[in-house]
């Protein structure tokens, strides 16, 4: 439909406005207010302990939930796409969708609730000296656990598409389970883990209400990259709480040209099985 | 994978130790939101010294009542300075804290502080009075009670500050509902957020203590404050948590933070000193309507009577803010 | 294989939302009936509420109006703009909260200031919720068969009301799809709110902050409580979307 060049400008000038006023102009304010000292304050943020350490441990959680949620958003799909259980898929359905439906402020209620002092796990934990909650393990567990979906929700439909034809030939031939996983399936459905992969990943880099609530806010030792910010906001230390900020969104600019480049290949591994718009995961 | 998550979390606890840690070991301190530039100067002081030597800390700040809930629920601590006495008498009560534990001569008190009126550079709303704060429009940034123990102070200062001045009880009261039924418009959950929230251009006035304010203003913040004639004299508490896993440095350190070389560092942060003869180079007399909180009550009854989430007067008033005034 | 992925399932996500539905009804029905209708708890859920509703009718407008344009328009940028419509998803909310306050708070360089309001609250779910529409009616778009638009063009339709017979029946249930999930993240965000809106009960607190400022004040009971019906509240609204997908998908030009 060729619409009249007005209201294509009209739209497009809308559209764009929309996004300039919402969107750039906000972001923009990261590079202006971590540049606006000059460059030796921004130095002295990268170089604070403290930033370093939030670093570390935000790479550590990134570190521990992604390879987790693969490894396990890739059996699921397998066992729920070839081997689907007469009853309960459902239920499973639900767990996995789970975390996309909860306030990332219920997650660390949940995890204060089995994991703390009084939690249900508390007493064993304590009596075992392990602490979970206001240490890096409850950081961790918080990660893993609103990551959890993506993986899963990206292979599953590329799964079902790719059938298992190819593998059924694979097996006739002679190979084995595991030589057939890794050089049949795997390659089939790797656009879609690779997406799922970097979907889970900023959804890791960028938790912070999960963590605000289990972390007990340690100084250098349970401090994510995200309460960092937080952090120097608080104390006055703007450009330190930008400069924080500029890394989190490079980081997310990172992983907009990683999705940029997989979905299109991932979109092409899952055709036209499932109707779902794909992008559609990409929940929180 | 639990165990996995936990072997990393004990792992790095050697980590963040650093270098080979003495026989002295690790003192987690959790404080209150604001005492944190102090300890800057102050841990590296300590450190220096003979009984501080090997020492390493681990510090976290928050609202005086969240870190006393989350000691509670098994957040790490060797050495507790809260805003106010209850939050180390229920750690007292919890058995984490020895029972005489203010059993020296400053009762206890780490740090005294007294609350003043934050305003705008030029004061441009003319505000010296506790009345002052209920003119037409007057906005006042204090934070939530519930979670903030520098709230209660302000409360309690407001509250007494009417006492001083001859009202009644009731009178008293009805000054409190008014200033927060009409004039505050926002509820941080710390001091330190509130005096964020003040920074960044929100409200006329802030409720704060004196050491706040000076800390904002060493931080290039644009504001004044004024110390009204009649206020409370706020006297932070600081302990040692038996649970922890530093004890013996955890009072060692407590001990060095008495010494006149440290209360000057305190000083310097804008806290009045328990220890005599220490300078501050704000004026730190004064003023002549000061009072305590005793002098009001004491915190036990005040805390039933105004600060209980069972049934107080607090607790009323956070309800009738749900009533549509408009 | 797949009893291990249950058992990761059950220990990651089962066992937690089991405590918190357990601890929500710790003090028996009564207690929980009692938390979740106290005035704070009800102010805070029907802020949440409204506010999500009303950010779900701005996307469905606006993205709509975005995918259309990146759709069946052509510009210099254009791929730029279309890479950063994921930006809100990849983005720290809370960093997302501290942006919106430096260009919408006291210091905004626009000369705008909505920050401690209301208003605050539905533009930081305006940002984080920006790409679900748009992403959802995007490939539906792309697909669409214009031969129909163009033979009631040649009828002498105007554009818009081919927009509105044709075009846009075709796209609803995608509209629905992108809605709920805006209504899904919006009825849940924290980080970017936490900064903007002054967090003030009966006013500009909502059922997020609510659940927080519980779990901080050692009400575990009452977090979990408001914690469940928010929960329910999702899976109503996404049960429903569901429903209205589905329907408008029978509708089909």
């Amino acid at each position: 439909m060729r619409s009249r060049p007005g209201s294509r400008y009209g739209l497009r000038a809308l559209a764009l406005g929309y996004l300039v006023l919402l969107l750039a102009l906000p972001v923009s304010m990261i590079f202006y207010y971590t540049f606006r000292d000059g460059l030796e304050p921004v130095w002295e943020a990268l170089t604070d302990p403290a930033f370093v350490s939030a670093f570390k441990l935000t790479l550590l959680a990134v570190g521990i939930a992604v390879p987790a949620n693969t490894i396990f958003g890739v059996a699921c799909a397998m066992a729920l796409v070839r081997r689907p259980p007469k009853h309960g898929t459902w239920l499973l359905n639900s767990l996995i969708g789970l975390p996309l439906a909860l306030s990332p402020v219920v997650v660390g209620l949940a995890l204060i609730l089995v994991y703390g002092q009084d939690g249900w796990l508390g007493g064993w934990l304590t009596d075992n000296g392990i602490q979970v909650i206001f240490s890096k393990p409850g950081i961790i567990l918080a990660t893993i656990f609103v990551t959890l979906p993506f993986v899963v929700r990206e292979v599953i439909p590329v799964l079902r598409e790719v059938g298992t034809d190819q593998d059924e030939a694979a097996w006739m031939l002679g190979a084995s389970r595991f030589q057939t996983f890794r050089r049949v399936t795997l390659p089939a459905i790797r656009w879609g883990v690779a997406y799922g992969v970097v979907l889970t990943t900023a959804r890791a880099l960028g938790e912070y209400g999960a963590v605000a609530v289990v972390s007990g806010r340690i100084a250098g030792k349970t401090e994510t990259l995200t309460l960092h910010v937080d952090e120097e906001f608080l104390r006055f230390n703007e450009v330190a709480a930008y400069t924080t900020s500029l890394v989190l969104a490079l980081l997310a600019v990172l992983t907009l040209i990683a999705m940029n480049l997989f979905k299109p290949r991932h979109d092409k591994e899952v055709a036209d099985v499932d109707r779902r718009p794909p992008g559609i995961e990409a929940l929180r | 994978m639990l165990v996995v998550a936990a072997g990393c979390g004990g792992g790095d606890d050697a980590d963040a130790s650093g270098n080979a840690s003495g026989d002295s070991g690790t003192v987690s301190l959790v404080a209150y939101s604001t005492p944190r530039e102090a300890y800057e100067e102050l841990i590296p002081m300590f450190e220096g010294t003979d009984a501080g030597g090997g020492v390493e800390f681990e510090q976290s700040y928050a609202a005086s009542g969240e870190q006393r809930r989350a000691i509670e629920e098994g957040l790490p601590a060797d050495f507790f300075h809260a805003s106010l006495e209850p939050d180390i008498t229920a750690l007292v009560d919890a058995g984490m804290v020895a029972a005489d534990w203010n059993q020296n001569e400053y009762e206890g008190m780490l740090t005294n502080s007294v609350v003043v009126f934050a305003v705008r550079p030029g004061n441009p709303e003319n505000i010296q009075t506790w009345d002052d704060l209920l003119r037409e429009g007057i906005e006042v940034i204090t934070p939530n009670p519930f979670t903030s123990g520098g709230a209660q102070w302000n409360i309690m200062a407001a509250y007494g500050a009417q006492l001083e001045q001859g009202k009644t009880d009731e009178e008293a009261i009805a000054f409190l509902k008014e200033l927060f039924l009409e004039h505050v418009p926002v509820q941080d959950k710390s001091a330190r957020e509130a005096l964020q929230t003040f920074a960044g251009g929100k409200g006329d006035i802030m409720l704060a203590y004196e050491n706040e304010a000076i800390f904002a203003q060493q931080a290039g913040e644009e504001l004044e404050y004024v110390v009204p004639a009649e206020t409370i004299l706020i006297e932070n508490p600081a302990a040692v948590v038996n649970t922890g896993e530093s004890p013996q440095a955890a009072q060692a350190f407590l001990d060095f933070l008495y010494t006149p070389e440290a209360q000057a560092v305190f000083a310097s942060k804008g806290y009045r000193p328990v220890v005599d003869g220490v300078e501050t180079e704000f004026d730190s007399s004064g003023p002549a309507g000061l009072f305590t909180i005793e002098d009001v009550g004491g915190w036990p009854d005040v805390r039933t009577r105004f600060f209980d989430r069972e049934g107080s007067i607090f607790l009323d008033i956070e309800n009738e803010l749900g009533v549509p005034t408009e | 294989m797949l009893g291990l992925s249950t058992a990761y399932l059950t220990l990651i996500v089962l066992i937690p939302i089991a405590a918190v539905v357990a601890t929500s009804l710790e003090g028996g029905l009564s207690a929980f009936w009692e938390q979740v209708t106290a005035p704070a708890a009800v102010a805070a859920l029907k802020l949440t509420f409204v506010a999500s509703l009303i950010v779900v009718a701005v996307n469905a407008v606006t993205g709509t109006l975005i995918a259309w344009v990146l759709v069946r328009d052509d510009f210099r940028g254009k791929s730029a703009v279309n890479a950063i419509i994921d930006l809100p998803f990849a983005l720290p909310t809370i960093v997302a909260g501290l942006t919106l306050l430096a260009v919408y708070g006291p210091q905004s360089p626009l000369g705008v200031d909505i920050a401690y309001s209301r208003a605050a609250v539905v533009v930081a779910l305006l940002f984080v919720t920006l790409p679900f529409v748009v992403r959802a009616v995007q490939p539906v778009l792309a697909e669409l068969d214009q031969e129909m638009e163009e033979a009631a063009a040649s009828l002498g339709a105007r554009p818009f009301t081919t927009f509105r017979r044709i075009i846009l029946p075709n796209l609803l249930p995608a509209m629905f799809s992108g809605a709920a999930l805006s209504f899904g993240k919006a009825v849940g965000e924290f980080g970017s709110i936490v900064l903007i809106s002054g967090n003030i009960p009966f006013d500009t607190e909502v059922a997020s902050v609510y659940i927080f400022k519980n779990i901080e004040s050692d009400e575990p009971e009452t977090a979990a409580a408001v914690s469940v019906v928010l929960l329910v509240l999702s899976f109503v609204v996404l049960a429903v979307a569901d429903v209205l997908e589905r329907r408008s998908r029978r509708h089909d030009a």
